[in-house]
């Protein structure tokens, strides 16, 4: 039998009400009328902004026109492609890695609050330091192939999603525990059934963030070296100045960051939508 | 009433519990009669919340101990249901999976007639598929009631169960919990704030000390059931309400100004 005083605070739910609100955030329930005015002030901003670039004659190397970066989308489309399948390969395959091991290691380590303590430090270094900037170091160890993009994602996710769903393993509500001891269940039913879908929200939180920083960290390291990648299109594109193709690859590039936002919120409002 | 010449569901034996330095129970005893409600009042901070989870097998005591048909209860068990303070439903199930929560726990088949003739008895038939944060208070109460009796237990400890209700709603799950227990005659140990309320529910209302808790006075409720409203304004009813609210407001004078 353990032995804590039993208390009945309400975990940390005002901290997570706050991030949850972060990924409900204009995403709520519009009517026509709304979207309606949505897209009326989407038309004016890029419409504006043609006609502004053209009025003034702005020169493609600042900025190209909207026109102009369709066209070069759907021109360029064929041959951005593949790039697109490279960097999606690496963010999801660094992603997949960087998650699973953020996830294991913090379920495990809020288990022992010692072991947690010695380890939190070293997280918040690999949390707060750009991975992007071992890439040069990786290359040198693991050449320009996908191996050390994929190797700096997940250090760029792993941290991220480990310190996130730390914080949702760690709101422990003893009486919800008590009530599952309380049918004789056992640690792993008390984990599975308690402790799990209690720090389901904030592992949302710590994946979407993850994603958004593993996205960052792939476009990063395809800029520094290697030939393949939408970072990689980025540096040639820019340095031959095609700029409309270059803000054509930044637009895709902002459409999966949308995507992983989108997602995320999707996967929210299913599965952690008791908390909101 | 002689309770004593009742039997004994349950047996407080000389319970201890300390917290470090903190005493919280010295030499507690009491029993409690096979299908009989007993009420545990006290002073804020008295261990009755200590004794319950005791009783519960979910706490172990540091001496002492606590027998379930005279077999100490050493952890948690199927005998025994318990309803906590605040209604403790899990919020990201609906209710029916909370009721059936119990079930999914220990790998058995749910005894779906019983629950459902629960669910109407509490009023809570057509709610099943709701979120408990789409629920009032007192209706998640009444449905963390129906998942502590869906596994038929013969015992029931109900910590503050209405604690955080307003009035009105806590004297209707007062009538509920009667209503019940007419119906089931479970052995309820109820712990409350409240001596109307313990009244108004129990066979016997024990009276703890201050910490450390045991028992100051232990006092028989001889009313008729379903109790009325006429019979909850008697003079009888008047004088033991008074004299245990005399018996802690006693205890509460000694204490120190600081601990006030």
């Amino acid at each position: 039998m353990t032995d804590a005083i039993p208390e009945f605070k309400r975990g940390e739910a005002t901290q997570v009400g706050i991030t949850g609100a972060a990924l409900a955030s204009g995403m709520g329930a519009t009517t026509r009328k709304e979207t309606a005015i949505i897209l009326a002030v989407a038309v004016i901003v890029i419409g504006g902004l043609e006609a502004v670039l053209w009025w003034y004659d702005v020169p493609q190397y600042i900025l190209p026109r909207p026109s102009l970066i369709a066209a070069a989308l759907i021109k360029e489309f064929p041959l951005i492609l593949p790039h697109l399948g490279y960097t999606m390969v690496s963010l999801l395959s660094g992603f997949t890695i960087g998650a699973l091991t953020g996830m294991v290691l913090a379920a495990v380590v809020t288990q022992y609050p010692l072991v947690e303590k010695v380890i939190t430090p070293y997280i918040l270094v690999l949390v707060t330091t750009p991975m992007l900037a071992l890439v040069p170091l990786l290359i040198l160890r693991f050449g320009f192939g996908y191996t050390p993009r994929i190797i700096a994602v997940a250090l760029a996710v792993g941290p991220m999603v480990m310190i996130n769903a730390a914080t949702g393993f760690r709101r422990t509500d003893s009486a919800k525990i008590a009530l599952a001891r309380s049918y004789g269940a056992t640690t792993l039913q008390i984990f599975w059934k308690i402790r799990a879908p209690m720090a389901l929200p904030m592992i949302l939180v710590g994946l979407m963030i993850g994603a958004i920083f593993g996205l960052l960290t792939t476009v990063g390291a395809e800029m520094v070296g290697g030939g393949f990648g939408l970072g990689n299109r980025l540096t040639t594109y820019s340095s031959m100045i095609n700029m409309p193709e270059f803000f054509a690859v930044i637009l895709l590039l902002s459409v999966i960051g949308i995507l992983i936002y989108v997602i995320f919120f999707l996967i929210g409002k299913k599965w952690a939508g008791w908390e909101t | 009433m002689g309770a004593s010449l009742m039997v004994a569901k349950l047996a407080v034996r000389d319970a201890g519990k300390r917290y470090g330095d903190l005493e919280a129970l010295k030499g507690c005893s009491f029993d409690v009669a096979d299908k009989t409600i007993v009420s545990i009042v006290g002073p804020s901070g008295c261990g009755k919340t200590t004794l319950l989870w005791s009783m519960s097998g979910l706490h172990s005591l540091t001496s002492g101990e606590v027998d379930l048909d005279d077999q100490p209860i050493t952890g948690p068990r199927p005998e025994i249901g318990l309803v906590f303070q605040e209604a403790n439903l899990l919020p990201w199930r609906n209710l029916m999976d909370n009721i059936l929560f119990p079930f999914e726990v220990k790998g058995q088949k749910p005894d779906m007639g019983w629950i459902t003739h629960l669910m109407d008895r509490v009023g809570l038939t057509g709610f099943e598929k709701r979120m408990p944060r789409e629920l009032s208070g007192g209706m998640q109460q009444r449905g963390s009631i129906v998942r502590a009796l869906s596994l038929r237990p013969q015992v029931l400890l109900m910590d503050e169960p209405f604690g955080a209700l307003d009035a009105f709603t806590r004297e209707e799950m007062n009538r509920l919990v009667e209503e019940i227990w007419l119906e089931t005659r479970t052995t309820i140990v109820f712990i409350t704030h409240s001596i109307e309320e313990a009244i108004f529910l129990s066979d016997r209302v024990i009276v703890l000390t201050k910490r450390p808790g045991r028992v100051h006075a232990d006092y028989a409720v001889n009313l008729p059931r379903p109790r009325s409203l006429e019979a909850m304004a008697s003079r009888e009813v008047f004088d033991l309400m008074n004299r245990i609210k005399a018996d802690i407001y006693g205890m509460s004078a000694t204490l120190p100004k600081a601990a006030e």
